[in-house]
């Protein structure tokens, strides 16, 4: 049996965005910013694309702006801002994504910014009064905290933190890679300058994403040539990619309910699954919190054990796809720096399972049959 | 490639359709491959695997080393990263860096930007047939020149630059040497080992692979600043998670092309001189830049007296294009035909053909005739 519980990596493109790619991936090939015909049509798919994602979040079409993935949204919105608006200070925690941290602790390097991290205690969750603290006391910040957790699925109050970030003149930048398509992001409402999307993480494809930009916080663009994406962004644009970043994002918003309902069985089955099977089981961060948690994370703290290491590898070879942490640093051999920063007992192995639509319930009960093979009774009664 | 649509596609250097062999090998990636290949269990291991074999058959064809090829989401990203992020990491050797006034939009930008934080660019011009002239260049150079940027060949004229004298001078004088490949990359040989030229953009689309993935060949050893910081992907050079179903494209299109290069060569380039030598047969008609030095499949070709807007208009079904794609919301006249000497007018009245491996004989004849028929007609109107 194979079983990819990997979703927060990244996740099967649906069959209905690739049907509605193929088009423009066969017939359609203009160069959307060619004026001859096949040109047209290609803009025109394009900018009916962006019009789609700009009504799902309830913004203008004039706010979104296509690039190729979270990363280079996340950069954008950072280096850009800090750029434009001549901030010398930024605010974040250690638990962004790479993709945040590594572009700000770059300003910070080479001299361009001040970096302050807001205090967080063992199970991930912000200090908001730390925020507030932080954001009295000196010239207005850029601030880039997330709107939930890649590895512990953390969900943080980004309607507080940006009331917090308009009442001292800052600038708020909100990755929303791992919530965009499964929580409904109002942008008229939300006090958000920025936030960012990657098609991958909800059943799109890969190499695409936008950046939301609020109007009032125009800034200069990251990549320059060409007048493409009202001179934002140059570069031809992926057009299948956009074209099924919108898909993905519309089918997302019609089967939110749905979807929520079915993921959050899952999780819960197996949260129970795990408890009633293993003693001493623990969630990292608040991922066994349902109502704290985004519904399609769960980060599993399997009891002490000599092989904690071996548990991945396991359920690796017995078919079953998850991962330690973020798939963007493994490899480099380094471990999750969501975890260190929450300073969790040695040997404990910790493991992300994250869901999509298309996991079943029997699925879990496999995993978790393997699970009892891996740690049989006796040494998790010692 | 499916055509339902009696469209006569001339507009190669714009944007080309993928190739079915191509798309065949890229939706397998898209599901059911689709897995991270960064993730570290099984599924993930099999991209990464696919990525690896796909960044060969790209080395393989420019004869780079695999780990000098860095995946990025096109060739303007590519110059990006390779123009900004030299000069950022070489600001110790000088703040000095060579372009031509032809670049493409792309270079110009990026040069134009590093204008405003204190580098200092040199945008030297070319002769009346597009070319460099090389005693310029050594002119130019000064103890504080850190990047030479010059494209391979032009996407509106498709005049090739000297490259292998260009390198030269670059190598003599310890100065860095970018090119953008973009449209040379695939379609003629490159040797970058042999020409040793540092860095190098190219993109995916102009060969017959999707839109929205490119790369940078960048020597190993040449420092360079990553311009999308991350989760270190791309040996830190350029973070994102990898988009593994365009990088296998691009593979394939690599492979495909690299088998057949000589013969689409052929069989383009015979296409695009029937073409060319029959319009040339019109009254007040004249190639743009260089007909010796220049891509086999361009020809931008003057029409005395005849709007080239009006031109492309009445064309209708037939796609070709004034210049750049990139600037063609743009109503200034093409900077590249100004920088060769044409005069406003003379730019308007021009047009770029650029032909791929799907055009048809037939599809040129229509043209021709198509063509003869609008001027006559046009010209009748004004005299």
């Amino acid at each position: 049996m194979k079983v990819y519980l990997d979703n927060a990596a990244t996740t099967p493109l649906a069959k209905e965005v690739l049907e509605a790619m193929l088009p423009y991936m066969q017939d359609y090939y203009g160069n959307p910013s060619s004026i001859h015909a096949h040109g047209r049509q290609t803009r025109a798919a394009i900018e009916l694309a962006r019009k789609k994602i700009a009504q799902l979040l309830n913004t203008s079409p004039s706010e979104i702006f296509f690039t190729s993935g979270g990363t280079e949204a996340d950069n954008f919105a950072i280096c850009s801002s800090i750029d434009t608006f001549g901030l010398r200070r930024a605010i974040t925690s250690p638990l962004e994504h790479h993709a945040v941290l590594h572009t700000l602790e770059y300003l910070q390097k080479t001299g361009k910014i001040q970096l302050d991290y807001v205090e967080i205690d063992a199970q991930g969750n912000l200090n908001y009064e730390h925020l507030e603290e932080l954001l009295k006391n000196n010239s207005p910040a850029l601030v880039s905290l997330m709107h939930a957790n890649n590895e512990i699925g953390n969900l943080y109050d980004i309607e507080r933190i940006g009331e917090l970030v308009k009442a001292h003149q800052g600038i708020y930048h909100c990755d929303t890679v791992q919530t965009v398509g499964y929580y409904t992001h109002d942008l008229q409402n939300l006090k958000t300058d920025f936030i960012v999307g990657a098609g991958h993480k909800f059943h799109g494809p890969k190499g695409v994403g936008f950046m939301y930009m609020n109007a009032q916080s125009k800034i200069h663009p990251l990549i320059h040539g060409g007048a493409q994406e009202r001179n934002m962004r140059g570069g031809t644009e992926n057009l299948y990619g956009i074209i099924g970043l919108a898909k993905a994002l519309e089918l997302a918003y019609e089967n939110m309910a749905a979807t929520r309902t079915h993921l959050e069985g899952l999780k819960k089955y197996m949260i129970e699954k795990l408890q009633t099977n293993f003693e001493n089981i623990r969630f990292n961060g608040m991922s066994g919190d349902m109502d704290k948690s985004i519904y399609r994370v769960l980060n599993v703290s399997f009891p002490p054990s000599e092989d904690s290491d071996m548990v991945l590898f396991n359920l690796d070879i017995n078919g079953v796809s998850a991962s330690g942490g973020s798939a963007c640093s493994s490899g480099s051999d380094v471990g999750s720096h969501v975890l260190r920063a929450l300073k969790p007992e040695m040997n404990r192995a910790a493991v992300r399972f994250s869901f999509s639509k298309y996991n079943t319930q029997a699925e879990i009960d496999y995993v978790i049959e393997k699970l009892l093979e891996l740690y049989p009774k006796p040494v998790l009664q010692s | 490639m499916k055509q339902n649509t009696p469209i006569i596609y001339l507009d190669y250097n714009s944007t080309t359709p993928i190739d079915n062999r191509v798309l065949e090998t890229m939706i397998l990636y898209l599901n059911p491959n689709f897995a991270n290949a960064s993730s570290s269990h099984k599924f993930g291991l099999e991209s990464n695997q696919a990525v690896f074999e796909a960044r060969k058959k790209i080395a393989n064809l420019i004869s780079a080393e695999d780990n000098e090829i860095v995946f990025t989401s096109g060739a303007t990203e590519s110059i990006n990263l390779a123009v900004k992020g030299i000069a950022l990491a070489n600001l110790d050797k000088g703040k000095h860096i060579i372009t031509l006034q032809t670049e493409h939009k792309a270079g110009l930008d990026v040069c134009n930007f590093l204008a405003t934080i204190g580098f200092e660019i040199e945008f030297l011009p070319v002769e009346s047939d597009g070319i460099l002239d090389i005693s310029r260049l050594k002119k130019a150079i000064r103890e504080d020149t850190i990047l030479i940027s010059i494209m391979y060949a032009n996407n509106e004229i498709g005049v090739i630059q000297p490259i292998e004298q260009i390198a030269k001078i670059a190598k003599e004088n310890n100065i860095l040497f970018f090119s953008d490949a973009t449209q040379a990359f695939a379609k003629i040989p490159i040797n970058v080992k042999e020409l040793g030229i540092d860095a190098l953009a190219f993109s995916g689309h102009k060969f017959y692979a999707p839109k929205g993935i490119g790369g940078l060949f960048i020597k190993k050893g040449v420092k360079c600043q990553a311009l999308l910081h991350g989760g270190g992907h791309e040996r830190g050079l350029r973070s994102g998670t990898l988009n593994v179903p365009a990088i296998v494209a691009l593979g394939k299109a690599c492979e495909i092309a690299q088998a057949e290069m000589s013969q689409t060569q052929t069989y383009v380039e015979e296409l695009r001189n029937f073409l060319e030598q029959e319009l040339l047969k019109i009254n007040g008609t004249r190639v743009n830049g260089s007909q010796i030095h220049r891509l086999f499949n361009t020809t931008n070709i003057q029409f005395e007296n005849i709007d080239g807007d009006a031109l492309i208009k009445a064309l209708d079904y037939i796609c070709v294009s004034k210049g750049s794609a990139c600037t063609s919301v743009s109503v200034e006249p093409s900077h590249v035909l100004k920088a060769i000497g044409l005069s406003d007018d003379e730019a308007y009245q021009s047009i770029r053909f650029s032909l791929g491996k799907y055009n048809k004989k037939a599809e040129l004849e229509e043209t021709i005739e198509k063509i003869k028929l609008i001027i006559t007609d046009f010209r009748n109107m004004l005299f």
